[in-house]
């Protein structure tokens, strides 16, 4: 897959304002993932490029970092909290329900393109746990029967 | 203003100081009476929460609208609407907090702006569908200070928090703000600033607990033209939100501890290592550094002394082990976040091979008040080896979930039942879990333990950052102990064999027990495998680890016992050992389970009682959810 040009020119933009510089390498995939929700692999070359760097070894550092994701996400970024207090109360379940009414595993995104599946580690509001994040949108105290309505109501 | 002397800062406070009156009078006393603008009142104010969790229940509309309210009205020149950090009481939020007269409003949605606008700051007249209403007594209470939530709390690190305004610098001047850095480039040496943090015994907040000042010592007596002073704000635990809490309520207290720490270690450039996924916690964080660098109180020669110190922030990207200070150093510089062996201790060789002081958030926001208030005065507070206060995320099982700060040798029965509310919906206790997945369980006869650093890891769990997770009898702790090491094993950085392949074999034993695979020679490998672990792992993940699976099979032997001898999970949650069945009796046959049975796996003609095909059932509890006559039981 080719980078769009704009896209391309808007990669070097970053890492020629971060001095091309290796020691910058996360600030920059922050950036660079913005563009276009993930850092696909061509992205990853065209980074390793400017700073001079092998593209293993940005590889390494995305492959690393929970945050940085190689595949591309969902128009409904679905994020099912899994910090310990979502989990006591339920967590899993809602996340299996997820699962089942999508059908697809966590990573993964509906072949519509609509909405992609992830756990993440608390967002801090525990008091409304169980929590799940889609887009900015936190939805609390969630039980698995409301999943199927929340998912037809953004459809909608 | 440039403030460039001493001097410009008493004339600054003194301003601010009159601007904060009003709060700080109400909050010296006690409200009885409620207090509005046609019965007298002059000037009132509306703190609106605008912490992670108020602000997931849309707290800026409640803002907005109040807001909106007051300018309808022609009085928004009367009255001040402030968002401010954190309250605390997270399980009744959003919070409003009507100033002068204390009445503290709880779950407050943007369509009450209207009643708290017309009834309480006009008419003076309280709404009283919003006061929180004591489980105990049944009474509503209108001033927080007599809730129990807040009652036996002493907000030291969290001073500010819920009570400024995070984003105006001035407010956290009025409060003695950068006084301890005033003073102590003015008026101490750096050698003078680490003996009072010595003497406060003040111990890291992060986990480990080594005390601060000696830390300091060791990056002060290293010999190198460039320093770090490190912030490790990467709160990696997950269902613990204390450091996030700090940086969004009182992100001042930070900058301010970092430039003492840079005066004292001889450093001039700070850095936050912060995750990417607080961005409210980020955008506070640089509003306060842009404003500290504004008013001179970071840059270059801070009130013409000579002292030189700037702030930078630095992005995680999602990886628990960046909580370890080598790691963090490292993916600072861009690396993989791995750690490496100690010694060089980082106070020697840290970020770019310089000398660098890493310290946890919650740690430096104790420093500046440690300083004008001294350390005797600090070290008051607390147990005989751990000084001070703590602050804890409370969450779970648990009534009053939210964000607590006790003294040190508070006792953990305080606070689960005195703070906490106890368990939710009367369920019996079972354990909590403190210092994440690096900690262990605590069970009821740990309850009269009082909490510091040393007795936790007496019993077999540890401080940690704060987390504190109760869990009730519904919990099953083999389950517990089996979601920590999912966790451990996709965090492990995959650098020490222990770590990547122990962890790995200890996670696949548990599953195989709650899959009901289990046998007794499984807990005996957990055990050895376990210790095995805690010995040999390189940092601080790997060798604690193993600690919620040794300390639930410490704890909780008889559940695991069951779990392989007997194939039955008391507190029904391992799938695999679980029947789904209708009761006859109860069942009237309407058919909703069926309806809603994902696998077909109920069949029944209506108006007859319908069974669970148990070949097909995936046992998701979907139709015990639906049933409305409690027909359908699990065993």
């Amino acid at each position: 897959m080719k980078l769009p040009c704009d896209v391309a020119g808007k990669v070097d933009a970053i890492c020629d304002a971060h001095g091309n510089n290796p020691g910058e390498l996360i600030n920059i995939l922050h950036e660079a993932q913005h563009l276009m929700g993930y850092l696909p692999e061509e992205m990853q070359k065209l980074i390793a490029g400017k700073l001079n760097i092998p593209v293993s070894k940005v590889y390494g550092v995305v492959t690393f970092y929970a945050f940085f994701t190689m595949t591309a996400k969902g128009k409904y970024p679905i994020s099912v909290c899994m910090g310990t207090a979502c989990y006591v109360r339920g967590g899993e379940k809602l996340l299996d329900e997820f699962k089942r009414v999508l059908g697809i595993d966590v990573g993964e995104t509906t072949p519509d393109g609509r909405f992609s599946l992830d756990c993440l580690r608390c967002v801090g509001a525990c008091g409304l746990a169980p929590v799940v994040m889609i887009g900015d949108k936190v939805y609390g105290r969630l039980q698995p029967v409301d999943v199927r309505r929340i998912l037809e109501d953004l459809d909608a | 203003m440039k403030i460039l002397t001493i001097g410009d800062l008493r004339t600054v406070r003194s301003e601010a100081v009159k601007k904060l009156m009003l709060r700080e009078q109400s909050d010296s006393t006690v409200s009885e009476g409620s207090s509005g603008l046609d019965t007298g009142t002059a000037r009132m104010q509306v703190l609106v929460c605008g912490g992670t969790g108020c602000k997931a229940s849309s707290s800026r509309l409640i803002g907005e609208r109040l807001k909106e309210r007051l300018t309808e009205k022609g009085i928004a020149d009367r009255v001040d609407v402030i968002t401010t950090g954190c309250f605390g009481f997270c399980e009744k939020g959003p919070v409003v907090k009507i100033i002068p007269d204390n009445t503290f409003y709880t779950q407050v949605t943007p369509d009450d702006a209207d009643d708290i606008v017309n009834d309480h700051i006009i008419g003076g007249r309280r709404v009283e569908r919003l006061l929180y209403v004591d489980p105990k007594t049944g009474q509503s209470v209108s001033d927080s200070k007599h809730i129990d939530f807040y009652r036996k709390q002493m907000r030291v690190a969290l001073r500010n928090c819920g009570f400024i305004d995070p984003e105006n610098i001035e407010e956290y001047i009025a409060r003695d703000g950068y006084s301890a850095l005033a003073d102590s480039l003015l008026h101490r040496t750096p050698e003078e600033v680490i003996d009072e943090v010595k003497r406060s015994g003040l111990r890291g907040r992060g986990g480990g607990g080594f005390p601060t000042g000696v830390k300091w010592g060791f990056a002060r007596k290293s010999v190198s033209d460039v320093k770090y002073v490190v912030c490790n704000a990467d709160e990696g635990d997950p269902g613990a939100f204390m450091d996030r809490s700090i940086m969004e309520g009182d992100p001042h207290s930070i900058v301010e501890a970092m430039a003492v720490c840079g005066y004292s270690i001889g450093s001039s450039e700070g850095l936050v290592y912060i995750r990417a996924e607080y961005p409210l916690a980020i955008h506070r964080l640089k509003t306060a550094i842009g404003q500290a660098r504004e008013y001179g109180l970071l840059g270059e020669n801070i009130l013409g002394t000579g002292f030189s110190f700037d702030i930078e922030i630095r992005y995680g990207a999602g990886a628990f082990v960046c909580g370890e200070e080598t790691a963090l150093i490292h993916s600072m510089e861009g690396k993989r976040g791995e750690p490496t062996m100690k010694p060089p201790f980082p106070a020697e060789s840290g970020y770019l091979g310089k000398p660098t002081n890493v310290n946890n958030v919650e740690t430096l926001a104790n420093i500046p008040v440690i300083l004008t208030r001294g350390a005797e005065w600090f070290s008051s507070i607390g147990t005989e080896k751990s000084k001070g206060t703590k602050v804890f995320a409370l969450a779970g099982k648990i009534n009053n979930v939210g964000l607590i700060e006790v003294p040190m040798g508070t006792t953990l029965r305080e606070v689960i039942y005195d703070i906490g509310g106890g368990i939710k919906g009367g369920k019996k206790f079972k354990a909590v879990q403190t210092g994440g997945p690096s900690g262990g369980c605590l069970t009821e006869k740990h309850l009269d333990i009082p909490i510091d650093f040393d007795n936790l890891v007496a019993e077999g769990s540890m401080m940690g950052s704060g987390g504190m997770i109760v869990m009730d009898e519904d919990d099953c702790m083999v389950s517990v102990a089996r979601f920590y090491l999912d966790f451990t094993v996709e965090e492990s950085c995959g650098k020490c064999t222990p770590c990547r392949i122990g962890n790995k074999r200890l996670l696949e034993t548990l599953n195989k027990i709650t899959d009901g695979r289990g046998t007794e020679e499984d807990l005996k490998t957990l055990s050895t495998l376990g210790k095995v672990i805690k010995d040999t792992a390189l940092c601080g993940l790997g060798q604690t680890s193993p600690n919620p699976v040794l300390s639930t099979l410490n704890h909780f032997h008889d559940e695991y016992l069951e779990h392989v001898r007997d194939r039955k999970c008391r507190a029904r949650q391992c799938k695999a050992l679980l029947t789904y069945f209708i009761n006859p009796a109860s069942c009237i046959g309407c058919h909703l389970c069926a309806k809603n049975c994902p696998a077909d796996a109920i069949i029944g003609d209506v108006r007859k009682p319908h069974v669970i095909n148990p070949d097909k059932c995936i046992k998701c509890g979907m139709c015990m959810a639906r049933c409305r006559f409690k027909a359908i039981s699990v065993s």
